[in-house]
This record gives structure tokens, sequence and C-alpha cells, in this order.
């Protein structure tokens, strides 16, 4: 756990690779690719009914269902916890299952032409009763949203541990709590978007879209167009953040590549915001209710939850909509020892936007459940909460928990104890009693929590997943110059994986990290791969990354060692030299690669020609963890929440690059203070979106972002051959519990709760009324 | 709605002659009939700032003003920033500070900051944040792009 200073160029905060380019404004996004045709989508304005007419202006291309009868539906797939498979057609068909559904396509010239014509596309949609709120549909006699699914129950999962009912019965006490969660939209600042190109030459057609995921994009949609996988090319080039919502398939870029293909050209869409906050896929939105059961010393023996997730209209490619209610049963109980478990969850189909996972996925809302329900066990108690979860958290490892998950080494306590130390907790209670004898409520919130990561194949089967994602492939390939390309299957956008994966083969094969060139997101120039999601490139691309680099070392050494008539085991690559120790022979690494393809005959068949490397990962998974504190104001007369610190100590195992980890860490707490505060996407009862603006869905400014303390500890778990864990979700994940937590400690003295999120000031005065007591 | 306009865009100190609807954005007119992509788009609306350039010296939404509206004015983007190679202080204080990950807001930030330490270099650090509350970011939770803009205000003082 000692942080030692770095020997080579893992573990240091050197610049990123990336930015030379987006600074200076020559980035290569989506959009600024030119299109001999650009496509504006017609939309259902209704949540629910039969479509009875579709008039078009004349002279104008336009595309409707009846043109794809040869195109598949988006149809995933999983095969446990009775989940019923659904097809979402690419356009409608017959029937609109949510306002935003895309019913027609336009084609025209220019982007403004297209949105004209749009305008003049009539669709006559017969209404029929929608189901907004996932209680409603659960409801007898609710309107089924899919005729196949009765009772809208699209997946359920329930697990009960053998221990359960007798400690529960055993139990002291049961504390209880009822958590609701809004429904959220991830708001990369790049909203979606995708250019098809067809080559007349080769009769194929180049995608280039905003996605997390090129290959399994590549994949989908060769599919659903009975299409073999080499006939289409996807590229993701700069993409301007994702945080899950692009990593699910939009319908629209299947649409995109059906026509390049029809009008053996190129055809291109942007999405507005609007299109983006009603139609591009949405998430949390779950409801959970928790009982704890407590020993007399405050040890949590039983747990029970019933989690009802809203899923929206259509289940998403490739992890099913059951991603979030399958998460949240497996991972609830968090990293708190509890033998005794049984969770029921759910996912509900409802005329809403589809959800799909987005930073966090299930995690922000059950760990706020859990914490919520430590607090509520902590007054009960009449304890410090930080000392009631220390008489819970895990702290011998491996430690497998009540659902069968292995937990690796991590630092739950020492985390806690360390950001117990930062904030100050004594100084804060005295400032915080002072502060109420002047009538101002100061709160503060604590969060420890585990950050499953680095998810291999078989965390991802025990879903029954169809599209099991697990391993990455990294090849590296030195040419003939000496110029090194590491060429990767995963695709990220904006988390710096070219420095970070740069720095790792740096320290491998004795080249500077600015002279390795990282090279993703394009489907014909990197192996296949699953992309960037769910905190695993830095792990599993990191760990091939390592691997092929050994390889290229071991062949370097081996080359050197011929050259340079040494033995291999005595060569020692640094500077972009190979030398033999403790002597001054050596020779460039560009000489051994000139040697490697050009002098083959030099080697007596003892190599094979070239210098390219390949290798796989897939891990068993691994915690990252954390603890994170906010200190809040809360304004009793108006509602509002005044974020005065948020403090995190976080653990990620090995450090590749401190400046890069800070970054996700700060980026995934503003997400999360959004989630627990300010962000909200609204329906109204019939189905529409209210909330179709950045003015109204309310993404923070560096005005709502308190400033935010970083502290990090470095546990090197065996679980990864880097030693690192994944760290791009804990800032999400963490945050809305924090402040959560800290919102009501503001408000105890008025007797008053809340367990809502966000917490608005409507919500926190409504809170304040209901309650009984004037401090 | 249609019938062209004539008119002379001043981007970066050269002359773009371009023909565009009345209705035409500033910012699209920069993008598709300037051809410079560094200035973003993501609300159209005016709220998140990613299509922020300099008109005039001041910093402005391009999605909420016409190109017409634009002629004979100094536009400026974020591929003027640099001089040749040489970023500008800015573009270096934000690549020291890591503030940007994505970069798709980045221009947006850029110009807004140059614009507004222009005008009033000695700006203070609290109404710098005021400043910065103008614009969106989604990545990086607006620390670094603080630090990143105290550290160029600094070094454009001491200069």
């Amino acid at each position: 756990m000692s942080v030692a200073g770095p020997t080579g160029w893992v573990g240091r905060s050197i610049r990123r690779l990336e930015d030379p380019a987006l600074i200076a404004g020559r980035g290569r996004f989506t959009a600024d690719l030119p299109a001999a045709h650009r496509v504006r989508f017609v939309r259902s304005q209704h949540a629910a009914g039969r479509i009875a007419n579709i008039a078009t202006p004349p002279g104008v291309l336009v595309i409707t269902a009846a043109d794809l009868k040869d195109v598949k539906p988006i149809r995933p797939m999983l095969h446990k916890f009775d989940y019923v498979p659904i097809g979402q057609p690419v356009l409608a068909t017959d029937r609109v299952r949510f306002v935003g559904e895309a019913i027609a396509a336009v084609v025209a010239a220019d982007e403004a032409a297209a949105e004209d014509a749009a305008d003049a596309v009539e669709v006559e949609i017969a209404p029929a009763d929608a189901v907004i709120d996932a209680q409603a549909a659960l409801a007898d006699g609710a309107p089924r949203v899919h005729d196949e699914v009765a009772g809208n129950v699209i997946v359920k999962g329930l697990i009960e541990t053998p221990e359960f009912a007798a400690a529960r019965a055993g139990a002291d006490r049961l504390v209880r709590v009822a958590l609701r969660s809004g429904r959220q939209n991830a708001t990369p600042l790049e909203t979606r978007g995708g250019h098809a190109a067809y080559d007349p030459t080769s009769g194929r057609v180049t995608l280039t879209c905003a996605t997390q995921t090129p290959h399994l994009t590549r994949t989908a949609i060769a599919d659903l167009l009975g299409l073999p996988e080499a006939q289409l090319r996807v590229i993701a080039p700069d993409v301007g953040g994702g945080f899950g919502q692009k990593m699910s398939l939009p319908p629209e870029y299947v649409l995109l590549v059906w026509l390049a293909r029809k009008l053996q050209s190129s055809v291109a869409w942007s999405e507005d915001r609007r299109e983006n906050l009603i139609a591009a896929f949405h998430s949390r939105d779950q409801h959970i209710t928790l009982e704890g059961g407590f020993d007399r010393d405050g040890k949590l023996v039983s747990l029970s939850a019933d989690v009802t997730a809203n899923i929206g209209a259509y289940s998403c490619f490739p992890t099913t909509c059951a991603v979030e209610p399958l998460m949240a049963m497996a991972e609830l109980p968090g990293p708190y020892d509890v033998r005794g478990y049984r969770c029921s969850a759910r996912g509900v189909l409802t005329h809403t936007c589809p959800m799909a996972p987005y930073r966090g996925v299930s995690r922000p809302v059950i760990t706020c459940a859990i914490e919520r329900l430590m607090d509520r066990a902590a007054a009960s108690f009449g304890m410090e909460p930080s000392e009631l979860r220390r008489r819970n958290l895990i702290d011998r490892f491996p430690y497998v928990s009540a659902t069968g998950l292995t937990f690796d080494e991590a630092s739950y306590i020492e985390t806690m104890e360390l950001a117990v130390k930062h904030i100050d907790l004594a100084q804060f209670r005295a400032r915080q009693k002072q502060a109420r004898n002047e009538v101002r409520y100061l709160g503060i919130g604590f969060c420890t929590f585990s950050e499953r990561t680095g998810y291999g194949t078989p965390a991802f089967a025990a879903r029954g997943m169809e599209i099991t994602p697990g391993w990455e492939t990294v090849e590296i390939v030195i040419d003939p110059s000496g110029f090194v390309e590491a060429r990767i299957g995963s695709s990220p956008h904006g988390q710096g994986l070219r420095t970070t994966l740069a720095q790792i083969i740096a320290d491998e094969i004795g080249v500077e990290p600015r002279l390795i060139r990282v090279v993703h997101g394009d489907t014909d120039r990197t192996p296949y791969g699953f992309g960037t999601f769910a905190s695993r490139s830095l792990v599993i691309a990191g760990g091939a990354s390592l691997l092929a680099a050994r390889k290229v070392r071991v062949k370097l050494a081996k080359i050197a060692g011929h050259l340079l008539e040494a033995s291999a085991d005595d060569i020692v690559l640094e500077a972009g030299v190979a030398k033999v120790a403790g002597t001054d022979r050596a020779l460039p690494i560009e000489s051994l690669a000139r040697a490697a393809y050009h002098q083959l005959h030099r080697f007596r068949d003892e190599i094979e020609p070239g210098i390219a490397e390949s290798a796989t990962y897939d891990p068993p998974g691994t915690f990252a963890n954390a603890c994170h504190v906010a200190i809040v104001e809360v304004d009793p007369e108006t509602g509002r929440v005044t974020l005065e610190k948020f403090l995190a100590a976080e653990d990620a195992g090995r450090i590749i690059n401190p400046m890069i980890v800070d970054g996700q860490i700060h980026g995934g707490i503003a997400q999360g203070i959004a989630n627990a505060l300010l962000e909200e996407i609204v329906y109204d009862a019939t189905g529409n979106v209210l909330t179709t603006t950045l003015a109204d869905f309310l993404p923070p400014t560096a005005r709502e972002i308190p400033p935010i303390e970083l502290h990090h500890l470095e546990t090197m778990s065996e679980a990864t051959i880097t030693r690192a864990k994944g760290v791009g979700e804990g800032g999400a994940i963490g945050a809305p519990a924090a402040v959560l937590n800290a919102v009501n400690d503001a408000i105890a003295p008025f007797g008053a709760e809340i367990n809502e999120m966000p917490a608005t000031p409507r919500r926190i005065r409504a809170a304040l009324r209901a309650a009984e007591k004037r401090p | 709605m249609s019938g062209k306009h004539d008119l002379v865009l001043s981007v970066n100190g050269r002359d773009y002659a371009v023909q565009v609807e009345p209705r035409r954005t500033l910012v699209d007119a920069i993008r598709e009939d300037c051809g410079l992509t560094g200035t973003h788009i993501g609300c159209e609306h005016g709220v998140c700032g990613a299509c922020t350039v300099l008109v005039d010296g001041a910093p402005v939404r391009s999605c909420l003003m016409f190109a017409v509206q634009a002629a004979g004015k100094a536009i400026r983007t974020v591929e003027g920033l640099a001089t040749g190679d040489e970023l500008s202080v800015l573009q270096r204080a934000f690549m020291e500070h890591h503030g940007l990950q994505c970069g798709f807001c980045t221009p947006g930030f850029l110009m807004l900051v140059t614009g507004v330490l222009e005008r009033e270099p000695d700006i203070g650090d609290e109404e710098l944040i005021d400043v910065l509350a103008s614009n969106l970011c989604r990545c990086t939770g607006y620390q670094n792009i603080i630090k990143a803009v105290r550290a160029a205000a600094q070094e454009l003082r001491t200069k």
C-alpha cells in the first residue's frame, strides 16, 4: 500500500498524447466529415399508438419501415432470468412505443433542407393508453408495451442465501429505506451521429460514428442487414464523451448503412440536443426498497432488497436491458460483509425512451440505497455513520460475497479512515453544532463503496448474455523504420488510453511513450475487441498491452543477442537502444527492426520475419474502492443545497498516470453530484418529455461543482497483471450517496428525510414541510 | 427562407467569400462554408457554449448568431489561437493541467477565456469561475479547467 516513486514511465503524470490535436481544433469528430446527403428523422410525438398513415411531401426521399422489410429488428438476447426477447424495428412499423421513436428518415442535400422536408412529413397516429411509470406498468390490467411480455416484466431475478431467514429472524433491529432515483441522460457534449460512405470499388460501406464499441457495432449492423462483416468498416474517430450512452447500438446507425448502400453514396446524421434528450438512451430510473437486519453491536446480519428498474420501451444491444436490475441484484451488498441476503429484481417495460448503461450502471442507485440504510442504522444506534461502516466493511481478502463474487485485496476501512482524517470529522461536528445555533444547517455525508472493474468473460457470462464481452487483444508492431504501433480493440473517447497504454508498453520495450502510437477505433486497423465501457480498458487492454509488450521485448532481445553476439538474457532495452548489460555494445531499435525485416538470413532460421506480437487478456475482475465525503449547507427556506466541499479517498491499485486518474475521478464526481441534486429527465403523464433543452435538464457548471480534494492508496492486488484496477466509474458511483447523506444530515434537526434523487429544492422543501419537528 | 446572400466572413484574419441563407447560423457557416471544424456544436440553443467564438473580441455563442450578422466583423476561432506551431499560453496551460479529456468542449472554453482575459487581464479567481460557468464540460468536473485558466491568467499577467 505504500506509494513508491515511479522508476519508469508507469506512475508518472506525463502529458497526454491525445492533446496536441484536440487543443488546436484539429480533432476529427464524426460531424466534421462532409457527406453528399443529410438525414433527418421524423419521430413519434405519441408515447403509444398505431401508425395510421404517413404522408410524405412530393419530391423528397423518405424512408419508412415499409422500405426496410429485409432489415431485421434489433433483438438482443439473454439466456437467463426469464428474459423475454423483444425486437426493436429500425424504424417503427405499425406501432410506436415512446415519444421520440424514429418513424421515418428524410434524405436531402443539406441539413436545413432535410429539416424542412422532415417538418413536411405528416404522421397520423391513433393514440393508445401509455404507461410511463414502472409501478403503473406493473398494475393489473396495465397496457402491454409488447404483446409478448405479460405484465410488462421483461426480466426478473431472485436470490436468497440459505442464511437469510434465520439471520433476519435473529436480528436485534430492522432498518428500512425506500429510495428512488429519477431518470438521467448521460449527456455527452457531442451528441450521437454517424456518417456512412459507400465505396463503389469494393462495395463496402465505412460507417464513421460516435461509438464506444466499433467492433460490436459492425457485428450488430452486419447481422441486421445480412452482410458479411467484411463488407462493413466501422470507425470511431474522436468521440466527444460517451459515458455509456454510446456503447449501445442506435437504430439510426443501421439505417445509415442501409441508406449508403441503397444510394451508393455518402449519408450523414447529426443528432440534435433535443433528439438526444428525448430519444438517445436514458438511464437510472430505479426504485429500491431495502431492509437491513442488525445485531446489537450494529453488525449487518441480513439484507433484503426489492429492485424495480424502469427499462423503457426496448432492450438495448449488446447488454440487454437486464444489465441494470441484474447488476443491482449481484452487487447491492457492496463492500459490506453480510451472509443473509435476499433480493428480487425486475426490469419493467414502459412507454418511455429505452434505458442503457450510464457511468456506474445501477451502482450509483444501489450504493445510494445501502448508504442511506447505513446512515439510518447509524442514527438508530446513535453512532457516527463512519463507526457503523467500520463494523461492517470487508477486511479479509479474498472475500467471497453472499452472491458469490470474489473481492480481491482492497482498502475499504483504510480509505474511510483516510477520509475521516482529512475531512477532520470532529472539527466538522463542532462547526455544525455552532452553525445550528446560528440557524444554519450544515451536513456531512459519507459513502464507502466498491467499484467492480475489469469484468472478464466469466463475470459477464454469469448474466447469460448472448454477447459476452470480457477479453481484449492488443497487437504491437514495429515497422522496418523502428516505429512502434500498438493496435487495440478498445475504443477510448476521452480517457487518455493512448497515453497510459503507451506508458505501460514503454516500460517493457524501452521506447519513450511519445514514440509509441496507439491505434484504436477502426475495425480495419485493429484486432477485434469489445470497446471502452465498464471501467475495463486500462485493466484489460492494459493487461493485453503488457503481455504483448513482453513478447516484443523477448523478440527484440533475441534479435539483439544475435546481432551483438551475446545471450538474449544479457540484453537490456532502454531509451530506444538494446545493449549488452555491463558493456558499451549496443544497437538502436531501428537497426533491430531493419534486420528483422530485411536481413533475415543473419538469424539462421531462428526468428520469424518482422516484429509483430499479439496478446489477449481476460481477467477475473477486480474491485477498486473509495470513500467519498460531501459537506453541504441546506437553506431550509428555499431548499437550496450548496456544496461546500467534496473529498474522496480512493484506491484503484497501481496508478499508471496520476493526472489522468484524478481527471477521471473529478469527472465522475461531477456527474454524481448532478445525479444527486440537479439532473432529471421528466415525463408528463402522457409520456411527453418536459426536459428537452440543457436549460431544463441541468448539467452542472463550474459554479455547482465545489473544490474536490483527492487522496490515493494503491493496493497492489494480484487480480490483474498490471496491478491496476479500473477507475472510470467510481466518481459517479460514490458521489450521489455522499451528497444525499449530507443533505439528510443537514435537515435531520427538522426530523425530515429525503430519499429521492435528484434532491431538488422542491423535493427538499416538501420533505421539510412534511416533517413534524421544528429545530 | 430561401435566397442566398453573398457575404465575406473574416475568420482568423482570412476572408472567406460565402453564400448563405439568411437563416444560416454563424457556427454552420464557420464549419460548413469556411471548413473550420474546430468550432463544435453541442446544443444549438445557447446553453453549452461549445460553439463559442470571438466576434470583435467578445465571446459569442455562434449557434445564436446568424452568419449575416457577422459580416464585416473580426471572427476568431480555435484554429487561430496558435501562432504557427506555437500554442497560446492558455492552450499550453490546458495541456499541462489536464484541462481536457474528450476535447469536444475545449475549443469553446479556450475562446471564452481568451476573450475574457484579453479584456480583463486582472480578473479575480472567483470571477473567473463565474466566467467558466458560461460553458459546459461533461468530462473534467471543471477542476482542471479552473486550474489551467488560473495558471494561464497568472502567466499572462507576469509576462
